[in-house]
């Protein structure tokens, strides 16, 4: 008999598939997979310390640098919390105009997901049909505020500016354009013999062990658990939506894709109706020209971002810099299951599980 | 916000009254906030988990207050029943040891290891307490207040 | 224009012969500038099919491709190989130097060797081999000892596991890739590749033969390494398998003997499914050429579509799949010959 050996290898942090700084030290048998430690903290940027010697305001660009994906969600969560602490009212128009927006992340969000799984697993073709549908919703940004990717447009008490002329036409194209995008993916790339194979049954994720690790977001849904704060703690103006939850059965990387697809649909029905409701009025509401919250208040807001719970726990000191704020990111809590779904399989299997549960290392590592 | 249930008379109050679990509670529009001793800790969270089903920790952070680290933890639950609760407690910055949630909540492993890192708190019976966001030669915790800063 | 070239040799032979060069000696020269020749299309072949590349995956991906240097950015190869050219040739201090460094020159002459039995236009085979079908396949499994090799010698984990895998694959996609040609061999009763096309005068052996089209044509984007089979290279995962140790000129050439491994196969593809040099009114050599690009474009095609499999269904594809048909149609080739005999046609 020949003796064989284990081995480690390192995936990461200079790796094609770890999206940004990812660092996963798998233990090998062959080409099986016998457990997963994960490094982190190659982009840590000590976000949380410096928003201690920053003003409110000024956070509101970090906060945008943290899901730099979806940059409109993480700001959306950072104002509404300091808005809960000081107990400001938003105006309807704005809140209107905060909900496109943050459905447009979300889109944006999901279809470069779609697109780097299918890159992940060797279809370059699948990469850049997302990225040709995702920059009509990047040029959506340029609009608002002139930012594409970091676009720090929220501002505690409404939105830094109205929109410009033609917005609402434009967006309302992108959302017509969206079933047939999302029809272009599943013939490119879900309705991918090879893909399916590769995605079927891989990296089941329990219910169960979804929830004890507090995995939220689409990787929670495509294990069938129906939680999405937008319905279970509604925000903002969520509650006036209608939308449904595309749930997974199986908790597989093919479900984690599909649920995604469809969301990027039920986003767009979302989006579709901010649009037709938005009101005219004021974008800003009234906000101190000085943000001091009272000594001793603290709050922790939740949103769900494109990647899942996104929370951010703020507490004043009656100064105009918070004494603390932390945030919880979904990505860091969701990639806590990256070894439980990935051993067992095989060394292929790890980059479609990092792929399909969708870190993004700027907020796992704030 | 209407879900919410401050009232004394809400079902936590009474089971942790029954299992002599000592404790203040204090209410904004948003949170109950439960504050308990460091060794009650568990035994609440073990309340709250297996009677009330609040099995969603979402979030554990750490407050450097000086002399005293505040450690909260938000709790949920999902499927969403309505119930939510910030358990707080203190512990001296001189004897920074508080038990880990990880038993109950597995996904307070890399939350606590994030504490530990970034605040300096350690958690017994932690799995595997090692630093998660800095490299684990670094020097100090740097979200305490008194953690040297240069520039800015 | 159909014997252009050919008469050129004639011409060149005889010339040296007549100033008194004696005919071994000619015919040596004559060799020596065929290898030539072929080193310089083979060149010339992969710049422009490195372009082409380019071009069609801008085509696919609804991009432009290279478009600034020169017209349709067909000197884009040139200054990219000119980059590559004046790299730095690092080798790793860890590297196994001998291995490390004969790895790529090897893969090269190998992927050239093919050229030798391949008709590139009536009676233009370089060595009109009888056997030259059998030397074609051996020949092109050698490439795979290159690829250990080069993943042996980098002493690197990733490049092994890509080397690894390569071999695995190499040998489990072999079997097929020889068996599918089998049924043609039964056929037309020889291995002479000059024969084999002559023998598809009446009818094509992709008509006669779809199944062995259909294995050889997998098979073969498996022996290349082209996606969706580009498992020793497997960007995406294993960073760039075997060659990820390599840089510049010696990265360069494996990038070379690739795309000269891409030409040869879909040659050898034109010439025992797709009538090779036959076809009306062109020329022999200029047909094979036509056929051949065809068939990279389907390459080229397959590649920028598809995802990568995973390797263990890569495997049981091929042991599971790809062989029995294979082997079934062996045994459908050999009733039809048998019928058709028996029925004396």
């Amino acid at each position: 008999m020949l003796q064989t050996d284990e081995y480690t290898i390192n995936i990461g942090p200079q790796h094609p598939s770890t999206h940004g700084g990812l660092h996963a030290e798998a233990l090998m048998d062959g080409e099986i997979v016998k457990d997963v430690a994960v490094h982190l903290g190659y982009v840590h940027r000590s976000v949380e310390k410096i928003a201690e010697s920053r003003t409110y305001t000024q956070f509101i660009p970090y906060a945008a640098r943290l899901d730099y994906l979806a940059s409109n969600l993480p700001c959306l969560g950072y104002v509404q919390a300091v808005e809960k602490l000081l107990g400001v009212e938003v105006p309807e128009r704005a809140e209107y105009i905060r909900v496109i927006l943050g459905e447009l992340s979300r889109i944006a969000a999901h279809m470069l997901f779609v697109g780097s799984l299918a890159i992940d697993l060797g279809a370059t073709t699948g990469l850049v049909y997302c990225l040709r549908d995702r920059e009509r919703i990047m040029n959506l940004f340029e609009m608002t505020s002139g930012q594409r990717l970091i676009a720090a447009y929220m501002r505690i008490g409404g939105v830094s500016a109205d929109l410009p002329e033609g917005f609402i036409t434009a967006v309302e194209g992108v959302i017509s354009d969206l079933p047939k995008m999302v029809k272009e993916y599943d013939g490119l790339i879900t309705g991918n013999e090879i893909l399916q194979a590769r995605c079927r049954g891989i990296g089941i994720l329990k219910p169960e062990l979804a929830v004890a690790y507090g995995v939220t977001g689409p990787n929670l849904r495509a294990s069938g658990v129906p939680y999405d704060l937008r319905k279970a703690d509604p925000y903002g103006i969520y509650s006036r939506f209608d939308f449904d939850l595309p749930l997974g059965s199986r908790g597989d990387c093919l479900d984690r894709l599909t649920v995604r697809l469809e969301e990027i649909e039920q986003s767009g029905r979302i989006s579709a109706q901010a649009v037709k409701d938005i009101p005219e009025g004021e974008i800003m509401g009234k906000v101190p020209k000085v943000i001091k919250p009272a000594q001793g208040r603290e709050v922790y807001h939740r949103i769900e971002s494109a990647k899942g719970e996104l929370g951010f726990y703020l507490l004043s000191d009656g100064s105009e810099k918070p004494a603390r704020l932390h945030v919880r990111a979904p990505s860091f809590i969701n990639l806590m299951v990256l070894p439980h779904i990935s051993r067992g399989g095989k060394l292929q299997d790890i980059i479609a599980n990092i792929a399909t549960l969708d870190p993004v290392l700027g907020e796992a590592d704030r | 916000m209407e879900k919410l249930d401050h009232g004394r008379e809400t079902p936590w109050t009474k089971l942790a009254e029954d299992a002599g679990i000592e404790f203040t509670a204090v209410s904004d529009p948003f949170f109950t906030y439960l504050s308990v001793s460091p060794a009650a800790l568990h035994a609440l969270m073990g309340i709250l988990k297996q009677r009330l089903g609040m099995n969603y920790l979402a979030d554990i952070t750490a407050v450097d207050h000086g002399s005293e680290f505040e450690v909260v933890y938000h709790l949920y639950a999902i499927p969403d029943n309505g119930r939510r609760l910030a358990i707080k407690t203190r512990i001296a910055r001189e004897a920074a040891v508080l038990e880990s949630a990880f038993p109950l909540y597995p996904t307070a492993d890399w939350q606590e290891r994030e504490i530990y890192d970034l605040m300096g708190i350690s958690f017994s019976n932690h799995p595997n307490l090692a630093r998660v966001l800095l490299p684990d030669d670094f020097k100090g915790h740097p979200l305490r207040k008194d953690y040297r800063k240069e520039g800015g | 224009m159909e014997r252009l070239i050919l008469d050129i040799a004639h011409l060149l032979v005889s010339w040296l012969t007549g100033r008194g060069m004696a005919p071994v000696w000619a015919d040596l020269l004559l060799l020596l500038l065929q290898w030539g020749t072929v080193l310089a299309i083979v060149t010339l072949n992969v710049l422009i099919l490195i372009w082409l590349e380019r071009k069609v995956s801008g085509f696919i991906q609804e991009r432009l491709g290279p478009n600034r240097l020169g017209p349709f950015g067909v000197f884009q190869t040139i200054a990219d190989t000119l980059k590559l050219l004046t790299k730095e040739d690092i080798i790793p201090t860890q590297t196994d130097r001998w291995i490390f460094k004969t790895a790529p020159m090897f893969f090269i002459i190998v992927a050239v060797m093919l050229y030798a039995v391949i008709p590139m236009g009536q009676d233009m085979a370089i060595v009109d081999l009888s056997a030259g079908l059998l030397f074609f396949i051996s020949v092109g499994a050698l490439s795979t000892i290159c690829i250990l090799m080069a993943g042996w010698g980098s002493n690197n984990k990733w490049s092994l596991l890509g080397a690894m895998r390569s071999v695995a694959q190499m040998i489990s996609y072999e079997i097929p890739l020889a068996f599918s040609l089998l049924g043609v061999v039964m056929i037309t009763g020889t291995l002479n590749l000059g024969e084999i096309v002559k023998a598809q005068d009446k009818v094509w052996f992709f008509v006669l033969q779809p199944l062995a089209f259909l294995t050889y044509f997998i098979a073969a984007t498996a022996e290349l390494n082209r996606g969706p089979f580009d498992m020793p290279e497997a960007e995406q995962e294993l960073t760039a398998g075997a060659y990820t140790e390599y840089t510049g000129m010696r990265w360069a050439l494996f990038f070379l003997a690739e795309y000269t491994n891409l030409v040869a196969v879909s040659a050898l593809m034109a010439t025992v499914f797709f009538g090779g040099w036959q076809g009306p009114l062109l020329p022999s050599w200029i047909w094979i050429i036509i056929k051949t690009y065809l068939i990279m474009l389907v390459f080229m095609w397959l590649k920028w579509t598809f995802p990568r499999i995973r390797m263990d269904h890569l495997m049981s594809f091929s042991w599971k799949v790809l062989i029995p048909i294979s082997l079934i149609n062996i045994v459908i080739t050999g009733i039809g010959i048998k019928f058709i005999q028996g029925m004396g046609w």
